[in-house]
This record gives C-alpha cells, structure tokens and sequence, in this order.
C-alpha cells in the first residue's frame, strides 16, 4: 500500500517505508535518544496524548489531556529527559516500544495520516508498566523525508492506575 | 516483603515536642495495614469526603459514578433537579446497578435481574413483581442513600456517618474562604474542565497529603520544571506579590499563600502571553475589582495557593486550579483522581493558556507531578528501614516567630488532625 499526496502524483510513500521510520523512532525512543528523535518532527509539529479512553477526534482545548505538547514544549520535554534532575526518568528506565498494524489512514494536499498500534513496555526500580494503544501520525514529505508534523499516542486503558504517570515518550 | 511484625506496637504516630521545636512522625504509620484499619474507621468513615462538582451534573439525569472512600456511588442530578448520592449497590443481589462512567438516563436497570430504579433510587419495575410479598417498609428494595450530602459553592461533600452531627459548612471551617477566592474567579461560576485523571502510585496517601502543599520541596524537586517557566517567559522572583503565609483553617485544614513566576489565566499575565495576554488579564482584574475592590481583586489575581481540606481534598489554585482527591488502596498504594477547574464565561483565549498552564506542571504527563510521585515512592521504600531509622522530621519553623510557606506547619496541622482522630477523640 502507498500513498499519493493528491497534489503531486510524484510524490508517493509506501508502507513499508512508513513502518522503517516507525521501527527507526521506536529504536531510538528505546536507547533514549531523543534529541535526535526531535528531529524526525517538522518545526510547529505538535505532540499529544490524549486522556485513557479518548475518542480518535478529541481535543486539548476542551478536554484535559496527559501531554498537549507544541513544538516548544514538545523541545523542552527533551531538554528536561536529558537532566538528572528529571527525577522520574534518572535513572534512566529501560524501556521497549513494539509496533504493529502500520496503515495509511488518507492523504491531503500535503500531508498524509498514518496510524500505528503499539506496546510500551516502562521497567524501572524493580517493576514493568505497560502503555498500550494505537498512535495517528500526520506526516510530510519534504525533499523527499518523512517528517511528522503531529504525534497523538492514544491510550487504550481505562485510567492510568496502574502506570502511574505518562514520563515517557510512548 | 516489609521486614515489619504485625503485632509490633508502634505508638507513638506523632510526637511533637514544642520545647525542642521537635515534630516527629511514626514512619510506621506509612506501613501499617493496622493503621489503615483505623483510618477507613475514624477518618474516612467520619469526614465530609468530597464527591464532585455541580458542573458535572449540568441537566436532569445527569449522572456518573465515582468511587469515594472506598465506596461505589453514583452521582446524580434526579429529574425533580435535586443532586443526590446513592450506593452502587442493586438492594436484590448486591450487583453494582450503573456500569458507566456517566452519562444521562431516566432510570437505572441492573443487569442481573433487571430491577430498575428511578433517579430518586425508588424501585420502580422488576421482572414478576406479583410474587414477593416481603414486608418490612416501602423502602427496603430502593437504592440506598449516602448518609449525608451537602454542597458548598458548588462543592459536592458526602459524609458516611448517620451520627454526623456537623455539618459541612462548620467542618469546612476557614477552608470556606480559600474555596470562595477560587469560586469567586467568576460571576457566573466555575465548572470542570475535560474530565477526570485518574493515576496511581506506589505511596501511602498521606504522603500526597504532605506533599499537595510542601512548599520546602519545589526547588529541588522540581528545578527542571522551573528551567522551563523561565525558557517560556516567566521570570523567577516575579512574584506579582510578597504574601508569604501559612494558615491554620480548623479541623486539619491548611494552606499556603504565596506569589509564583508562573502566569495565572484568572487575572495574572506572564512575558510569554505577550501584550494580549496582560490586556487580557487588565480587563479580568478590573471585573475582579468592580465586583470585590482592589485588595480582595488583587488577592483573588495574584495570590497562589495550596489548601488541604482534611483529609484528602486537595485545592492548588497556581498556574490554574485543580482539585485532586486520593484513596488508599494499602498501606502502600493510593489512586489519584485530579479535574481542572476553570470559569464557565473564560475566553477561548484564556481557557487554553489554562489548559496549557494546568499540563506544563500538573497530572501524569506534566513537567511536576511524575517527579512528586517518583519522590514519593521513594519515601516508601525507604520505609522498608524503619526499625532502623523510625521517624520523619516535621520540624521545620518550629520555634519561629513567624511561619513561611517553606515551612511544615501546615502539614503539622494536618498530623495533629490526623492523630486525634486515630487516637479516637470524639469530635
């Protein structure tokens, strides 16, 4: 499966090159390496999670999410998870994030939206949490990268009583 | 596995020694199921526990259901427009009646046998009603009414106990002024905002207590979220105002009253809102004004706070205003549940510099929150060593003359509480 970008019937990406970024951010999210994970997003790009159980369509400014990151809160999440002095992330937990069910959703103009399910395994201190849910990505293509100008990682539990807090990038 | 004997006595809970300026808690207290025995007992069966807010129920047949000091209710808005709280509990079989989250309905069905209530709690149909003929009142195959439930501005309480005799507004006591500068942020009213959070962690509950108004640890706990203000434009020492107090509001409540570097959607601006922003706020503080005079309008725009209702509402009226309760689930466990509350007329401007607010700090995702809970569960662990080190120090401003909000005599109000009503001293 690919998609085309309605405008320009040469510009296409297919879904196994859409499931190598995902792999490649699931790579890096695991060896905590997000300065460079920003950069697989666009500047303005946006990242949000929604609260457990939220609808595909729902939206920070009348719901209260558990992150609703622009791209200046979403730069300083990454300078904050590289101090020590991020007491919930230091040590550092171990963590794993599998993903699968990669599909194109559409695609505009411009953009396309890609939705992924996945499985965040979170081990610190002698205990595992487990986030699960599906994300919506929508991505571009400039000069022929992918990058994503929105990450919503929605949470399919009912509450967060057994995880605790959303420290990580799921 | 705790290394702790059950059959250890541990009295002792609180020592204060005002000679020595010395108070100590029984870290026993964190750990003990004998404790949290005592507590459901004396504390949460006998305290006014919050239960919601009146925006949440906005129209007839409104409801939800809501888990408060260990119960299951429901909490409705019945069609005659009276808010009442019940037991989640089918009178039949004991099933639990409604299944959401919330919602609106005329009645309420249990899946089991398909007895049906109205939103009174009356019975009101049930498969061959013709062959029971029980006698012993009309009301014995009704849904069972909580006690006692009053509202203060809004503010939904249910008390547990039959033999109550005070009622909320004398046990709010001086907490009542705190709750009017947060209602009073509006003429029109204050409402919910999106929904209810819901986290746990592995911490006894009286830690959040401390820690929901621990005005010592902000600092160091939490010196990553304070980079972050100054990176978005707050300044650090731009306390809009020099109120620096603790107060003592009666009945284990307390607070904290102090200026913060953090913008605040009632009425204080910040350099990052940009010149939109401070004309924003100019025109909520001259509606503050106009309705309260300059004093009380500067408290109300200015003044952060952070009140414990005893024993475990949290109000933190700061960056945006939340309210959080929490219940233990053991010694060593407890689930949060925490709302934004914000004006009903706010702008779309303002509600979203709010919102913002809110999750830079607050909740499961914030910049502040997970790093209180890390430092929590820490706490707990280190309890695993208290026939070794057996006490916390809650010393700090004991033999001052005055009391700063860095101080801990707001927590020692609340433990002083908390210890007479374990000790079992009537009201």
């Amino acid at each position: 499966m690919s998609v085309t970008l309605t405008q320009r019937s040469d510009v296409t990406v297919t879904r196994s090159e859409l499931e190598d970024f995902l792999f490649y951010e699931a790579a890096l999210l695991d060896a905590w390496e997000l300065t460079e994970w920003l950069t697989l997003f666009a500047e303005g790009a946006d990242y949000w999670v929604p609260p457990a159980g939220s609808s595909d369509d729902a939206d920070p400014a009348n719901k209260l999410f558990y992150v609703a990151d622009d791209y200046f809160r979403l730069t300083e999440r990454v300078k904050r998870l590289g101090k020590k002095a991020a007491h919930v992330e230091w040590p550092k937990s171990r963590c794993r994030h599998l993903v699968s069910n990669v599909r194109i959703l559409d695609g505009t103009d411009d953009s396309f939206r890609v939705t992924s399910n996945f499985v965040t395994y979170r081990s610190k201190n002698g205990s595992t949490e487990i986030y699960l849910g599906h994300h919506i990505y929508t991505m571009s293509l400039t000069g022929g990268d992918i990058k994503i100008l929105k990450k919503v990682s929605f949470l399919d539990v009912d509450n967060l009583n057994d995880q605790g807090k959303v420290s990580i990038i799921i | 596995m705790s290394a702790i004997k059950a059959d250890t006595i541990i009295e002792p809970y609180v020592l204060e020694n005002r000679g020595q300026s010395l108070f100590q808690v029984n870290r026993r207290v964190f750990v003990d199921d004998k404790i949290l025995t005592l507590e459901e007992r004396r504390i949460f069966d006998k305290c006014w526990l919050y239960i919601g807010h009146e925006s949440e129920l906005p129209e007839p047949g409104d409801f939800l259901t809501r888990d408060v000091g260990g119960r299951e209710l429901i909490f409705v808005r019945s069609q005659d427009d009276v808010v009442r709280a019940f037991f989640n509990t089918c009178p039949h079989r004991g099933a639990i009646v409604c299944r959401e989250k919330q919602g609106n309905e005329k009645m309420f069905r249990c899946m089991y046998h398909a007895w049906a209530f109205d939103l009174g709690g009356k019975l009101i149909s049930r498969p061959e009603d013709e062959r029971y003929h029980a006698e012993g009142g009309d009301d014995i195959h009704d849904l069972v009414s909580v006690a006692h439930l009053e509202n203060y501005r809004g503010l939904y309480f249910v008390n547990f106990d039959e033999a109550a005799t005070e009622d909320l507004s004398s046990y709010l006591a001086g907490a009542k002024e705190f709750i009017d500068l947060t209602v009073d942020q509006s003429e029109v009213g204050m409402e919910i905002v999106g929904g209810t959070q819901e986290y746990g962690f592995d911490a006894n509950w009286k830690l959040l207590a401390e820690n929901s108004f621990d005005g010592y640890h902000g600092m160091p706990t939490h010196t990553t979220y304070f980079d972050y203000v100054i990176a978005a434009g707050g300044q650090l020492g731009d306390a809009g105002t020099r109120v620096n107090e603790i107060h003592d509001l009666g009945n284990g409540h307390a607070a904290i009253e102090y200026g913060g570097p953090w913008g605040r959607p009632v009425a204080k601006s910040v350099a990052g809102w940009g010149e939109q922003g401070e004309a924003d706020t100019a025109a909520l503080r001259a509606g503050l004004e106009r309705r309260f005079g300059k004093e009380r309008a500067d408290r109300i725009a200015y003044h952060n706070f952070n009140m414990l209702i005893f024993p475990n509402l949290v109000i933190n009226n700061i960056m945006a205003v939340t309210f959080r309760t929490f219940y233990p689930q053991a010694a060593n466990k407890q689930h949060v549940k925490a709302w934004a509350l914000a004006p009903k007329d706010e702008s779309k401007i303002m509600r979203q510099r709010r919102l913002y607010n809110f999750l830079e700090f607050l909740g499961p995702g914030g910049f502040a929150t997970p790093d209180d809970c890390e430092a929590l569960k820490m706490c707990q662990q280190g309890y695993q060593n208290l026939n070794y080190t057996a006490w916390n120090d809650i010393s700090k401003g004991m033999g001052e003359n005055s009391q700063i909000t860095t101080d801990e005599e707001q927590m020692r109000v609340f433990w002083r509480e908390w210890d007479r009503r374990i000790q079992g001293a009537e009201k």
